[in-house]
């Protein structure tokens, strides 16, 4: 029912900072839009913008086809869902959700029906007549969630929801939120830190970074193709390696690393790198695109062989940690091939994955 | 190997012993100060009730234990409450009080909110400029408030009592308001924001419910402040149908230099009544909303 279009928007606090610095997002009507980056990059400022929590600087908001920058927050027809929950203490989780409706004068079966619905999808019928002190941490972000639940908004707000919770229960609660989603399709923009999540969760991710967007795009398009160095760098854990390279010429296009190997570059890249011959450069390539050397090999993977540094099993993979001219990388091999500290091993480099990035603009080339 | 265990094993022990010991000195050291202010400040209220239940006669007595009442009698309390000078004071009293109370209340909490809470330009230097005007003693102010209440035509009418305490209350109570609302997280204020609420309504179903035991320390200091005052009912009020509880007993139960101390120390009792009474009700409620666990949902 709606969509969101944030356009040239900026939010400067007192002191002329910007923690926002003109930024366009369109949000389709049912899309999961999940805002990622580092602590302080603005993401919660935005959602409070959109939420009207924030007065903004310059530029437009707009919810549903009509520009709400004047709108505040309870004509907005939004629910927002917070970090530290903010329950109403006083009152049972029945009236904790049924507080909106009441101050809207809903009528009382209708709000009773909206309350036990909510619970029921949520799974928090037995514990309707609680305080919310008598609830652990999952409970409580479930009755949050219900709250937001019940107005039944055209958009929902999540300012890192799960951020308060164990690792486990921040799993399962993120699969909740999914659900739900799927059981009730509505606008959603879900603010986190944690990249993880916003892979799992998101149609599309949103990463900021110092109060710009980085790039916008569906989990697995961020992944696969991103679009700076920053994004290339946040997005996937263990992190993406980065190594200075310098791109020549040498009997066909290669880069060489710092300690003198020359990788040739894929022929498909090689009218895309072109242009950049003679420059200095970074290398990235995910850990899972240099492993063990493996009987099959496709074209574009080279050998590199590295002094181990330390090993981490991690029971489906093991990951190896090792240093090429000083600079750490991380390898992902199989957990059956041999590796142990301070021994020498083959890995494969597949070139095929490889991103090139603008040392200068930051930019994957 | 099996031995240096044993050692450390017992070095804990030791450890543990000593902690328990410490404790326990500690717990009796309590003790023994609180049993000493306990009587300390029970000793003058325990005396002004066994005097008021004494005769004249006794009371006068040199003979016997001044501790103990030999042959006690509610005359006092029965003269006194029939006594019209009495009743009128009580009643002036409740009137002045119940009306500071009120007014002191709804001020401060109405201030606190929008001093913490709607955060428009200068609240800070006010919430500042609040808590300086409590630190001014009240009684610099005597002679200027004199004045200002000559000039309204106040002088000798309860009235004035009811315009001057919640000056002297509300910059202390606003003060209690605004450290309890400043402790209720931003997020619930937005929550409610969101789900519909005005600044009045998040005041009332939010932020009062929740700053409850606020609320009541508050009007204890209110109550407090308003019931016991003695000095300006002292010096702006002077006939008897305006006087109130403190000073009236003190100016009507001395006559010259005849003190009618079984009077006067039934009156006091009489007038420590609603005190009591507030306190033991209020304090169940305070300490039932401390425990329902105010803020951090
Ligand atoms: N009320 C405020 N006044 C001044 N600066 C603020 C305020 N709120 C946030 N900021 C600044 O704005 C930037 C973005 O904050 P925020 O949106 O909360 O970041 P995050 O991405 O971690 O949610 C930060 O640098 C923060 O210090
Ligand atoms: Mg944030």
């Amino acid at each position: 029912m709606a969509q969101v279009s944030i356009r040239k928007v900026v939010k400067a606090y007192e002191g002329n900072v910007q923690a926002v610095k003109g930024i366009d997002l369109e949000i389709a009507d049912e899309e999961f839009v999940v805002l990622v980056g580092p602590s302080g990059c603005g993401k919660s400022t935005t959602l409070r913008m959109v939420a009207g929590l924030e007065e903004i600087t310059s530029g437009e908001i707009w919810i549903g086809g009509d520009v709400v920058n004047d709108v505040p927050p309870r004509d907005r027809d939004i629910a927002m869902v917070f970090q530290n929950y903010a329950l109403y203490p006083h009152m049972s989780v029945f009236d904790n959700m049924a507080f909106g409706l009441k101050l809207r004068k809903f009528p009382k079966d209708e709000i009773k029906r909206r309350v036990d619905e909510a619970a029921r999808i949520l799974d928090i019928q037995a514990l309707l007549e609680r305080k919310p002190k008598a609830l652990s941490g999952g409970q409580r972000q479930r009755v949050a969630m219900g709250r937001a639940i019940v107005r039944n908004p055209k958009v929902f707000l999540f300012d890192e929801p799960l951020s308060n919770l164990d690792a486990k229960l921040r799993v399962q609660m993120r699969t909740e939120i999914k659900k739900v989603h799927q059981t009730i399709p509505t606008t959603t923009v879900y603010v986190t830190h944690d990249q993880v999540e916003a892979m799992t969760l998101a149609d599309r991710v949103v990463v900021m970074n110092h109060g710009v967007i980085e790039q916008v795009g569906p989990p697995q398009e961020l992944y696969h193709n991103p679009a700076t160095r920053f994004v290339a760098g946040f997005i996937g854990s263990p992190a993406m390696n980065f190594l200075p390279v310098r791109v020549l010429d040498d009997g066909g296009l290669k880069v060489e690393l710092a300690n003198g190997v020359k990788l040739a570059v894929p022929p498909q890249r090689v009218d895309r790198y072109g242009p950049y011959k003679g420059r200095q450069m970074t290398l990235g390539l995910r850990p899972e695109h240099l492993t063990e050397i493996r009987d099959t090999e496709k074209p574009n993977v080279v050998r590199i062989d590295c002094m181990v540094d330390v090993v981490e099993p991690m029971g489906m993979e093991t990951l190896v940690h090792f240093f090429i001219d000083g600079e750490p990388v991380c390898a992902r091999i199989d957990p059956v091939t041999h590796s142990a500290p301070n021994e020498v091993l083959p890995l494969a480099a597949d070139l095929n994955n490889m991103h090139l990035i603008d040392n200068e603009s930051g930019k994957v080339v | 190997m099996s031995s240096t265990t044993a050692t450390a094993g017992a070095v804990a022990q030791a450890r543990r012993t000593s902690l328990h010991r410490q404790r326990a000195w500690t717990l009796k050291a309590s003790y023994a100060v609180l049993t000493l202010m306990v009587v300390f400040f029970l000793v003058p209220p325990f005396y002004m009730v066994m005097t008021s239940l004494k005769s004249s006669a006794e009371i006068s007595a040199q003979q016997g234990n001044p501790w103990i009442v030999q042959h006690p009698t509610l005359a006092n309390f029965a003269e006194l409450i029939a006594n019209s000078n009495f009743q009128t004071f009580f009643v002036n009293s409740v009137i002045v009080t119940v009306l500071v109370v009120v007014i002191s209340m709804s001020i401060s909490v109405l201030a606190a909110f929008s001093l913490t809470r709607m955060g428009f330009w200068g609240s800070q230097t006010l919430a500042t400029g609040v808590f300086l005007t409590y630190l001014i003693p009240a009684s610099l102010l005597f002679i200027p408030l004199f004045q200002i209440i000559g000039k309204l035509g106040l002088i000798n009418s309860f009235w004035c009592l009811v315009l001057l305490y919640p000056t002297l209350a509300v910059p202390f109570c606003t003060w209690i308001m605004i450290g309890y609302f400043s402790s209720i997280p931003r997020e619930l204020d937005e929550a409610a924001l969101i789900d519909g609420a005005g600044y009045m309504q998040m005041l009332l179903r939010i932020f009062i419910p929740v700053a409850m035991p606020g609320i009541i320390a508050a009007t204890i200091f209110a109550f407090t402040a308003s019931w016991g005052a003695f000095l300006y009912p002292l010096a702006y009020l002077y006939t008897t149908d305006q006087m109130v509880l403190t000073v009236g007993i003190v100016s009507d139960l001395i006559r010259g230099d005849v003190f009618q101390w079984g009077k006067i120390m039934a009156g006091c009792v009489l007038a420590a009544v609603p005190p009591v009474l507030i306190y033991a009700f209020l304090m169940d409620y305070y300490i039932a909303g401390l425990t329902a666990g105010a803020t951090k949902g």
